[in-house]
């Protein structure tokens, strides 16, 4: 019983504002029972590890051992308990019992760490009484630059109840010190980036998605290159955690986005120890390296969902990362034919990386609702636009060739008669998400492509 | 928690560590070689353009002085070189030198 001392006999749970409590105390009084009160602590112990849900309860313990559990008031159930043929002549017959404090909202986790002898193998790190929380948060390096929640031990067992999976179950090998990443320490990190329980499966599916060698994590935080890890979130789980695909999708202001975006960067950094200047050698970065997380709009779009388009169960939730490197806007007020529309988007997608590179760059299209309506009204699918897209992608050498256009950047100079595609087989990915209102879609450029770099990864959503 | 009898404020704040709270190992360098006569140089290329350039001359330069060399490259500049080929430099030559061109 975790050093809790019962002695065999008749424990008898109660709280004070309990009527029915109240109604039995004159009796208990009478019998041979150990009254234990919730409303002092080591009543409320051990109420915590006799799993006590309402009271008043007796518990009957034989050789340490629990016997025979009694809830609520019942004089017929009662008298047969104790073996008292008279008991409780003057009390009603039948009063239900009422919570224990044990089950009061926020405490089952506070009491775990109190009492429950915690199953939790992080390291303890104690606070000085005058430190700032927030600074002491940032003084150890855990943060990306912004305040985190604080990962107290209450904070990360409520988080641990958004998943079924054990904490020490490994989620991962996380790059770039490859270390083994248990679901306790994503769930540390999810509390940081300011999570909900229920967001942590989603956590759980991009870290697993991330640590992956097709999608390469080691060498997208190594590299000087923009690049980061984009998630697109698909199915139930979208709307079952208040996730955003409508206006401002990829921007400020939902919460379950930006928080699983940023628990995944807090993993790579805190656990995997990929930190700028460090492992992560970015020239520039971008902003999205804080958190670049958000939802398809399955609902308005012309397209199957992403995911399934990937291999995904149709109805299941999954997040696909991709190794995105910003945001570049696709303007096109005036197409409302598709052709147009993919001539459009054709010719701002040759400016990824630079207009005479080819092959090596990876893009993520995101089509917006009033650009998806027009490949909507002409049968227009994911596949079909892909297809045009790639016939019109495919360049002449000769615009190509370093020195072409008095632009040193190109390609070697001895493929100036061939015609080249600007990007391999598969190294587009459509999505649609956005607000209703706006004749725009966006480029996320990607990274080095491929087998050479990263491809995308799209892994389903567990429990 | 609501009741007065669980005392949060003084209660001691405690953290869980979000870190892979590694030890990093310490590995000793290699001691320097006080001359090259005589050994093998590993020229190892991590496949970045223009890495071949950098390496050729030193190729050049390298045998002039009567060296042996060895070439290698990685698979991609985007992973780390596999285990296999890191064991080959190591054991084939007596020191290496990598090519982090652009």
């Amino acid at each position: 019983m975790n050093g809790v001392e019962l002695r065999d006999g008749v424990v008898a749970v109660v709280k004070a504002d309990c009527p029915t409590c109240r109604l039995v105390a004159p009796l208990l009084s009478t019998l041979d029972v150990e009254v234990v009160s919730e409303d002092a602590d080591a009543g409320l112990a051990t109420s915590y590890r006799l799993g006590v849900e309402a009271v008043p309860t007796l518990v009957r313990l034989k050789a340490g051992e629990e016997v025979e559990r009694l809830v609520g008031w019942d004089r017929a159930a009662w008298r047969s308990f104790t073996g008292v043929a008279d008991l409780g002549d003057d009390l009603p017959q039948y009063r239900p019992g009422c919570g224990s404090r044990t089950q009061d909202p926020g405490v089952a986790e506070e009491l775990a760490v109190r009492f429950g002898g915690s199953q939790l193998r992080a390291r303890r790190v104690e606070l000085g009484a005058l430190e700032d929380e927030a600074e002491a948060i940032f003084d150890r390096g855990w943060t990306d630059g912004l305040p985190v929640v604080p990962p107290t031990e209450s904070r990360v067992l409520r988080m641990l109840e958004g998943t079924t999976r054990a904490p020490d179950e490994v989620v991962g090998v996380v790059p770039p010190d490859l270390v083994h990443c248990t679901v306790e320490k994503v769930a540390i990190n999810a509390v940081m980036a300011g999570c909900r329980p229920e967001y942590l499966p989603v956590v759980l599916a991009a870290v697993e998605a991330c640590c992956t060698s097709e999608f390469n994590g080691h060498g997208l935080l190594a590299t000087t290159y923009f690049s980061g890890p984009v998630v697109i979130v698909n199915g139930p789980v979208r709307r079952a955690i208040g996730m955003n695909s409508g206006v401002n999708a990829l921007g400020q202001g939902t919460r379950a986005n930006l928080a699983v975006g940023r628990a995944l960067q807090l993993v790579i950094r805190n656990v995997g120890g990929g930190r700028p200047g460090g492992v992560d050698r970015a020239t520039l970065g971008n902003p999205g390296k804080i958190a670049f997380c958000f939802a398809e709009d399955e609902e308005g779009s012309p397209f199957e969902p992403l995911s399934v388009s990937r291999g995904a169960p149709a109805g299941a939730s999954a997040v696909t990362l991709f190794a995105g490197a910003g945001v570049q806007p696709v303007v096109d007020q005036l197409s409302r034919d598709p052709e147009s529309l993919a001539r459009t988007l054709a010719v701002c997608l040759r400016t990824v990386a630079h207009p005479k590179l080819v092959i090596a760059f990876d893009a993520l299209i995101v089509i917006s609702p009033e650009h998806g309506r027009v490949f909507r009204q002409a049968g227009w699918d994911r596949a079909r636009l892909l297809d045009e897209l790639t016939a019109l992608l495919q360049l002449p050498g000769s615009e190509l060739v370093r020195g072409a256009g008095g632009i040193a950047e190109g390609v070697p100079g001895h493929l100036a008669g061939t015609t080249l595609p600007k990007f391999r087989p598969g190294g587009l990915l459509v999505t649609h998400a956005g607000g209703r209102a706006g004749l725009f879609s966006a480029i996320v450029a990607g990274w080095a492509s491929g087998e050479t770099g990263s491809q995308p990864v799209t892994r389903e959503v567990g429990t | 928690m609501t009741s007065e009898t669980v005392d949060t404020a003084t209660a001691p704040r405690v953290l869980l560590d979000p870190t892979g709270e590694r030890v990093a190992a310490t590995v000793p360098r290699a001691a320097r070689p006080r001359s090259l006569d005589g050994l093998t140089v590993g020229l190892l290329n991590i496949t970045k353009p223009r890495g071949d350039v950098f390496l050729d001359r030193l190729e050049g330069l390298l045998t002039e002085r009567g060296l042996r060399v060895e070439r290698y490259a990685k698979p991609t500049f985007t992973k780390p070189a596999p285990v296999d080929l890191r064991h080959e430099i190591a054991t084939k030559c007596d020191l290496v030198i990598e090519a982090l061109a652009d």
